[in-house]
């Protein structure tokens, strides 16, 4: 009886603590986006180290994210042939390659790659520099941290990743369009024309869109979470692990409400 | 002037620093002493700003520290030096960079004629051959890596230089001599230094006077000699604890 009781009262005071978490979460994070754009104007520091981040994003994750594509595009030719074969004109499968791949597949594998790629280290690398005083040294000299460690490697992701995704989501259509042609009897003029035929211009928009805010997600959520790590090399493991599932999360969360606010406002 | 008056820091329910009033003057060398996990390092992370007490005040060169603006805090940190204890050089620099970075003046920083006549010369001042500057903090000995995070320190000539724990970690042999590099560079560049250490035989070999950090107070602040002719109990204990007092007295 007494166990019972006890368990309904410490109910509140664990939802509560965990809404206590989840707001100082909110608020060390909004000072940090409040910090991050006051350090803009340093940008003789951010520019050079901007660019070796992005040199670092884009030759880095480039093999993964073609060949994660590759397989994307070709797996969902094989299987819209299948399902469709004897029911719908050939040309559906270009149809169905392109706008899986550039609407959905193409952003949202890239950014979940990404986030275990990218995402994994940028938190795996401040956690390090936090726990052996790196930043406090950084901060000991007068210099900002996040001039020097975070816009370089949120503005990079915001630049690469939009662009790994243009290139994903090219790669993703031609494989699908050779993976068709190895099975069906389908000919270039057939993809080609179901490929345009519901083809918007605003699909290439919404894809980059999309990979834009993912871009947002995969850098700025392991940022702050390795930022934050505490408690030696436990504490960046577990800031690893949580900014890749965080951040993984939030790519399915903002993929859903994008759908939402773009394609049915 | 470095001067802390009634500084109250905890940490959750643990009270590290429980009203300490703490004094540097200029040009002299003060040894923080106090046993493991006492808030030393947290006293002096204090004094440059990395952490802000929970009352109290912190006052470097007639500045109040906790309330410096941005760019205030940062001017002030240009000129002091901080090595840190277990040197928290980048180690994805080399030691030339590393020593660059410790160079405060965007001027200076930008210039790279300055910089590549300015690095070889902190090493030479720690000791270290310009050859250093091109390894990475991976490849050298914790000996070496502390030294070049005093280097760094030194490098934007700052008025004030805070050692945490500039020799733990090291064999007696590196630990002289840091112990002779701190000595040296006080008399040579005369800067003010806070030296935090549980070394007592070191802290009473290079510093001007030796305070004892203890409870989250401190206990005494004073002489080398001063500090051994005391009668207090936790100074007593904490001698007794690393060295006999008398053979060393003599």
């Amino acid at each position: 009886m007494q166990t019972a009781q006890t368990a309904i009262l410490s109910l509140p005071r664990a939802v509560g603590r965990s809404a206590i978490g989840a707001l100082a979460h909110v608020g060390r994070f909004s000072l940090m986006l409040a910090e991050l754009f006051r350090a803009l104007g340093e940008w003789r520091i951010w520019l050079p180290r901007t660019m070796d981040e992005a040199r670092s994003i884009g030759a880095g994750s480039l093999f993964i994210v073609l060949l994660v594509s590759a397989f994307a595009g070709a797996v969902t030719a094989l299987q819209t042939g299948y399902q469709f074969q004897g029911n719908l004109p050939y040309y559906v499968v270009g149809t169905l390659v392109v706008e899986s791949i550039v609407l959905e597949l193409g952003p949202v594998l890239t950014a979940l790659v990404l986030a275990g790629r990218i995402g994994a280290r940028y938190a795996a690398e401040l956690g390090t520099m936090r726990v052996t005083e790196q930043i406090d040294a950084l901060e000991s000299l007068g210099r900002s941290p996040m001039s020097h460690l975070i816009i370089p490697r949120v503005l990079a992701g915001l630049v690469m990743i939009p662009i790994l995704t243009i290139f994903a989501n090219a790669i993703g259509v031609l494989a699908g369009w050779w993976s068709a042609k190895q099975v069906l009897p389908i000919s270039n003029g057939d993809f080609t024309y179901g490929a345009q035929y519901f083809w918007r211009p605003f699909d290439a928009y919404y894809s980059i869109i999309k990979a834009f805010f993912f871009a947002g997600a995969i850098t700025l959520i392991p940022c702050y979470m390795g930022f934050n790590a505490q408690q030696g090399a436990e504490g960046v493991g577990k800031a690893t692990t949580t900014a890749v599932v965080a951040t993984s999360v939030t790519i399915l969360l903002l993929d859903t409400l994008l759908a939402k606010l773009l394609l049915h406002p | 002037m470095i001067e802390l008056r009634g500084v109250h820091k905890r940490f959750g329910q643990q009270v590290i620093l429980n009203g300490v009033d703490f004094s540097v003057e200029e040009g002299e060398t003060v040894a923080l002493l106090g046993p493991s996990g006492t808030g030393k390092s947290v006293l002096l992370k204090h004094i440059i700003g990395l952490i802000h007490p929970d009352s109290g005040t912190i006052i470097v060169d007639d500045l109040n520290v906790a309330s410096l603006g941005r760019k205030e805090l940062a001017a002030l940190r240009s000129t002091i030096g901080y090595v840190f204890q277990n040197g928290a050089l980048f180690d994805s620099m080399t030691v030339f960079e590393n020593i660059r970075l410790g160079i405060t003046d965007e001027k200076c920083n930008r210039d790279a004629s300055y910089c590549a006549a300015r690095v070889p010369e902190c090493l030479a001042l720690v000791n270290l051959t310009p050859e250093t500057a091109a390894k990475f903090p991976a490849e050298l000995s914790g000996g070496m890596r502390k030294r070049v995070g005093i280097a760094r320190a030194i490098a934007g000539r700052p008025k004030y230089l805070l050692y945490d724990e500039p020799t733990s970690g090291l064999d007696p042999v590196n630990a002289d001599i840091i112990d002779r590099l701190v000595k040296h560079l006080a008399e040579t560049l005369g800067v003010t230094s806070v030296m935090v250490t549980h070394d007592v035989r070191g802290a009473f070999r290079v510093s001007d006077r030796v305070a004892l950090l203890s409870d989250g107070k401190i206990v005494l602040q004073g002489t080398p000699q001063e500090f051994l002719a005391s009668a207090d109990l936790r100074i007593k204990a904490f001698l007794e604890r690393d060295f006999d007092t008398h053979s060393f007295a003599a």
